[in-house]
């Protein structure tokens, strides 16, 4: 809450005129019974008509400032709302994309984009409800208070002594049901996640014809959820009949007490109409309560969740400069690097690149192959050994200079709906003859084929390409910019050989100067590079070239023999 | 009857349709409504009896505290204390029972809505069960989520407070009503201007406000795509360092959704406070008239105490009936998407001659099949194919060329435009589902796993697997020695990145769970594309294993894995172009011929 809190700071002035003229209009609202009871103990008795539209008059005039009164006042919440939540969600947004990988490794990519979109959507709510309707009750609590004090302090002694038990209330529900709301949206969150596996599933369990298991499973998580809801909700439903109860017990003693009163002549009855009016407004009020707190209970996690992001600490510190010359363009000197800091991912990495050369990476699946590539966009830090581009420390670079030289292609990745242009283009704002020529060395003859040609639209993560469409469309992206460094990371593997085959034949020709890395499974992808790689559990069991590798690393031989087939 | 892809733009409608007002007439969806509620009816009645009482109760309140009024009234030494005691000590006994019964009123409803949503949700996710694939390829999965969490829980939050408002407002509105009328018929008179004012303003404030919210929706939905497209895609922004880009993107989709909603809130703002003037005004009519008959002696000063006491509970619910609306509306048009779906076709049922496929041998043939997704675009042109049982079939060709199509049609994931598919000379469609998909053990190329153990995924497939079992399968898929090496090995549960399970890994178990299988078809579709090669040759015995004495159908890019197949057959563009073994067909020079040679070709 804290955090959340400094995002609400700056907007405390206008949120304190905002509760101003908010408490000023109810003020004035509440004057209302007061005035009623000046007509039935002052006017009426004197018999003067006159007073009597007079005073009606007044009640219409307060009548009208306060609804001008609270028409400004939730106008002026809902801008420091709207205010707020644009400031947080560009804060978390950016914040996601400042993430290091190994923070969104842990907070895994689904609970990041549910805090984008619920979490900010639920503060969003809270902060609206609290300004506009929350604070509504305890105004009107305090205001009701300050007027009947003025009317009646001997009998407002019953409203105060009330306070404690409705705090009580209060209190009751925070302390134990919050917490039960929060228990159940993890269920809740859990019986999605069963639904959305199911969805993505649904090839598989009809195969299985495992429908029914999968029912039985549901129905399982659906029961503890409603469980869960009822027990909070059966927690919550005490309060509304209890503050109910706590003023209406309130308004009879008013009752008692003011006969006393009355029959001493202390005051008269016509206050004591104004004083059940009162507690009858107040009980409206409170009526809402319960409701918001299950918006609050929402909200608070949200804010908490959104916090957990927003206060993650930087862990890729920009280093000293400290260039070494050397012959190479990348070199890597025993690098070692562990994702869980348990079993190492890669041990004692060592290799050098010249400018222009091609280096082809080769290995099980899990041999870090990608791990490798991530390292030299430094997405992680290595635990030992280090990295060197052109001589300089990554860890020296600022990660806007370093990233700038690449050009990357992940497995699956990613595509955004736009145009293929822009998909290309990726905001770098490349000339039309560029796009063109990263598509014609991409091999992406598709485009012609469309309408639209580069405007294309694109769905959803390019739903409407095909994969292998997909995977050019990928290289042509990083092409476009001409890197220094190629990265292509098993991004052929849906295109046929004759395809993949032409892509090479562009890429050695019209990419000379660029230094270029490819993971690939196709061994006929990678045949040509200068140096290949061969690594298996993290360590370099092969490096050389095709012609090396065939007769000094038996692992190589054998994937070339298995992929090639016999050899005619 | 075949389960279509629509054509795109019908797509594009259908992820917004969720912002689109009711279509539906509101008594039709009260209807299903009603039968969920109705399944709870001795629940309802009981609810209803105790909020009737609860509310009477409540209603005497000011009544009495009139009464007591009335006796303080009397003036200064004249009070009349057996009276207000006696009224007083009523009011007390009656604000406890009426807090007794709507405690109990509440876990009530609670329970009713409880029973609801069960049910609700349960016959949401039976049908989810039972919709064919195509409903899953055409829509978002999102949207399908919204439905059983958004949706339900809305109907949820509805249900057990707005219904059970509902009722009290229409008992506290009537009832004081009556009393109101029992007190003063010619004070009613002021309400006879307010409320008419109060309600056409409500229902046109309301009319202006709609479209706004539509548009508050529709952006929302808008910026939420948007976010959960970019912070899928975070690794690739970064690693081209284009986060100012995207965050500059990202900072109009937000500026446009908030502002949005502050459109929508902005012109809504007014209407809370105007309906409060008009019950502030009234109360001003009251006080002047009540006033004036007060003076002319017609009415006492309790009952003026009483009548304002009720006009008060009078137009409180009134109020309160501009937001009830708005949430009953949004509760409606969640009920119609609920239904909606439960209204959606599922997979057309079984014939009804329909018979199990026992014994299967595994004997395959497709005659003349044609098929598309959407009509007028058809994906397999004409195909026919004869896999004698125990026979290994591959399928090559180029992305897009009706590969995978082939399998949906075997699996009846869809079925077939014309022709017919027939297992051991039966057609599929004369088979019980459940029994046909039995006899096929699938490998697809996305791995599917989920939420839960090793042990369980692997064992997903059979039921009654054991331990052993499952050891074995992982041994021979070459995965056990990783799982072994987990620190809670085979239990280690598979949550969404607690394992770095590769991609490779995740295949592998994949096929661990195929190998505990015994059905007599195996399709592996892409099975292997992302398992390297050394690993794939080391699980070449679990592989043959798995295909010994099964019909095969392999579909694969990597040609060396589909050299030994009986037959291979080329598809181009939904029709089978060469057909024969690898030697006929390198023999033969075509389309097959040309693409093995591609794959040694270096620069």
């Amino acid at each position: 809450m804290k955090k959340f809190l400094s995002y609400i700071r700056p907007h405390l002035p206008v949120m304190s005129l905002q509760f101003l003229v908010k408490f000023g209009g109810t003020i004035i609202e509440l004057f209302l019974p007061w005035i009623l009871s000046t007509i039935l103990d002052d006017a009426v008795p004197s018999g003067n008509m006159n007073s009597v539209y007079r005073w009606g008059g007044a009640m219409i005039l307060c009548a009208l400032l306060a609804l001008i009164a609270n028409v400004v006042a939730n106008r002026m919440a809902i801008r420091t709302s709207r205010n707020v939540i644009i400031q947080l969600r560009h804060d978390l947004f950016e914040k996601a994309l400042q993430l290091s990988s190994s923070q969104t490794d842990r907070l895994t990519i689904p609970s990041l984009i549910s805090r984008l979109t619920t979490d900010t959507y639920n503060v969003h709510q809270l902060l609206d409800n609290m300004q506009r309707l929350l604070i509504r009750a305890p105004i009107l609590l305090l205001g009701g208070l300050v007027i009947t004090a003025l009317l009646e302090p001997v009998l407002t002694l019953i409203l105060i002594a009330a306070l404690p038990f409705l705090g009580l209330v209060i209190w009751y529900t925070t302390r134990i049901g919050v917490p039960m709301y929060t228990e159940a949206q993890t269920a809740l969150d859990r019986l999605i996640r069963t639904v959305q596996e199911n969805i993505h599933g649904v090839r598989v369990i009809k195969a299985l014809s495992k429908g029914d298991y999968e029912i039985a499973k549901f129905d399982q998580s659906n029961r503890d959820l409603i469980q869960k809801e009822q027990r909070a909700g059966i927690t919550m439903a005490v309060t509304n009949p209890g503050m109910n109860l706590i003023l209406n017990l309130g308004l009879a003693l008013v009752i008692v007490l003011g006969a006393f009163r009355v029959n001493a002549g202390l005051t008269q009855p016509g206050r004591i109409v104004a004083f059940l009016s009162y507690i009858t407004i107040i009980i409206t009020a409170l009526m809402r309560v319960p409701r918001l707190f299950v918006i609050y209970s929402k909200g608070s996690a949200s804010a908490k969740r959104i916090a957990e992001v927003l206060e993650m600490s930087e862990t890729m510190k920009i280093g000293m400069r400290d260039p070494v010359p050397g012959p190479y363009h990348i070199e890597f000197k025993d690098v070692c690097f562990s994702y869980n800091k348990v079993r190492n991912n890669l041990t004692n990495i060592r290799f050098g690149l010249k400018r222009g050369e091609t280096l082809g990476i080769i290995g099980p699946t899990g041999s870090g192959k990608s791990t490798l590539l991530n390292l030299l966009l430094r997405f992680y830090d290595a635990d030992s050994g280090e990295i060197r581009l052109s001589g300089e420390n990554i860890g020296g670079i600022p990660p806007e200079v370093l990233h700038t030289k690449f050009g990357v292609v992940f497995q699956n990745d990613f595509l955004f709906a736009d145009t293929i242009r822009a998909n290309i283009d990726f905001g770098r704002r490349l000339t039309d003859a560029q796009i063109e020529m990263a598509a014609g060395t991409a091999q992406m003859d598709f485009v012609s084929e469309k309408s639209e040609g580069f405007s294309s639209l694109l769905t959803i993560k390019g739903a409407n390409l095909s994969g292998g469409q997909k995977q050019r469309l990928l290289i042509a992206r990083a092409l476009a910019a001409n890197p220094e460094i190629l990265m292509l990371d098993d991004c052929s593997s849906a295109l046929d050989y004759k395809t993949d085959a032409e892509l090479r034949h562009a890429l050695a020709k019209g990419f000379k100067d660029t230094t270029t890395i490819v993971v690939a499974q196709r061994i006929s992808s990678i045949m040509a590079a200068d140096k290949i790689m061969v690594l298996d559990e993290g360590r370099i069991i092969g490096y050389g070239s095709h012609a090396e590798l065939l007769s000094t690393c038996g692992s190589y031989r054998e994937i070339y023999e298995a992929q090639m087939g016999v050899v005619m | 009857m075949n389960q279509k892809l629509p054509p795109m733009p019908e797509r594009t409608a259908l992820a917004s349709s969720r912002f689109e007002k009711p279509k539906v007439k509101a008594s039709l969806i009260l209807g299903r409504l009603w039968k969920y509620l109705y399944a709870s009816k001795w629940l309802l009645l009981l609810a209803l009896m105790m909020n009737i009482a609860s509310n009477l109760l409540a209603l005497a309140g000011p009544k009495l505290s009139g009464y007591a009024i009335d006796a303080i009234a009397q003036g200064t030494g004249h009070v009349d204390f057996p009276v207000v005691y006696c009224y007083a000590s009523l009011m007390i006994g009656f604000y406890l029972t009426a807090f007794v019964i709507s405690y109990f009123l509440s876990v009530l409803m609670i329970r009713l809505s409880r029973n609801v949503v069960y049910s609700m949700r349960r016959d949401v996710f039976s049908k989810l069960a039972a919709l064919p694939v195509s409903f899953f390829d055409n829509r978002k999965t999102g949207d399908i989520i919204s439905v059983i969490s958004y949706d339900i829980d809305t109907l949820n939050t509805s249900l057990s407070n707005d219904l059970l408002q509902v009722l009290t407002s229409v008992i506290t509105v009537a009832g004081s009503l009556v009393m109101m009328l029992t007190i003063s018929p010619k004070l009613i008179l002021v309400f006879a201007v307010t409320i008419p004012l109060s309600v056409t303003f409500t229902k046109y404030r309301s009319e202006k406000v709609r479209p706004l919210y539509r548009n508050r929706s529709a952006k929302i939905g808008e910026l939420n795509g948007f976010m959960e497209e970019a912070t899928g895609g975070l690794k690739t922004i970064k690693a081209y360092s284009r986060e100012p880009f995207f965050l500059s993107r990202f900072d109009t989709k937000n500026q446009e959704a908030v502002q949005a909603n502050y459109q929508a809130d902005h012109f809504a703002s007014i209407t809370g406070p105007s309906v409060n003037f008009i019950n502030n005004f009234s109360l001003a009519l009251v006080s002047v008239f009540g006033a004036l008959l007060y003076m002319g002696g017609s009415i006492s000063l309790g009952s003026i105490s009483s009548f304002v006491l009720y006009s008060r509970k009078f137009s409180g619910p009134i109020n309160e009936f501009a937001n009830i609306i708005s949430d009953l509306q949004s509760a409606l048009a969640a009920a119609e998407r609920v239904f909606r779906l439960l209204d959606e076709e599922p997979e057309t049922a079984d014939r009804p001659q329909a018979a199990e496929l026992k014994e299967v041998h595994g004997d395959v043939r497709l005659q003349a099949v044609r098929f598309g997704y959407v009509p007028g675009k058809p994906v397999i042109r004409d195909i026919s194919l004869h896999a004698p049982g125990g026979s290994v079939i591959a399928i090559v060709g180029p992305t897009g060329a009706g590969k995978t199509t082939i399998i949906h049609l075997l699996m009846r994931f869809y079925d077939v435009d014309s022709g017919a598919i027939t297992i051991d000379g039966h057609d599929i469609r004369d088979m019980t589902r459940k029994s046909l998909r039995q006899a096929y053990t699938m490998v697809l190329q996305d791995a599917w796993l989920f939420h839960g153990t090793i042990f369980e995924n692997i064992a997903y497939g059979k039921n009654g697997v054991t331990r052993e079992d499952v050891v074995r399968a992982a041994r021979m898929a070459m995965i056990h020695t990783y799982i072994a090496s987990l620190p809670e090995g085979y239990d280690t549960m598979l949550s969404d990145n607690a394992v770095n399970l590769s991609k490779g890994q995740k295949q592998l178990l994949i096929i661990a769970r195929a190998i505990l299988m015994d059905s007599h078809i195996l399709i592996l579709d892409e099975a292997t594309s992302n398992v390297d090669t050394q690993t794939e040759r080391q699980i070449q015995s679990a592989m043959l294993h798995l295909m010994s004495g099964r019909t095969c159908f392999i579909i694969a890019h990597r040609l060396s894995t589909i050299q030994n197949a009986d037959r291979i057959l080329v598809v181009s563009e939904g029709r089978i172009v060469e057909e024969g073994t690898h030697g006929e067909l390198m023999g033969r020079g075509g389309t097959y011929y040309d693409l093995y040679h591609s794959q040694f070709e270096t620069n």
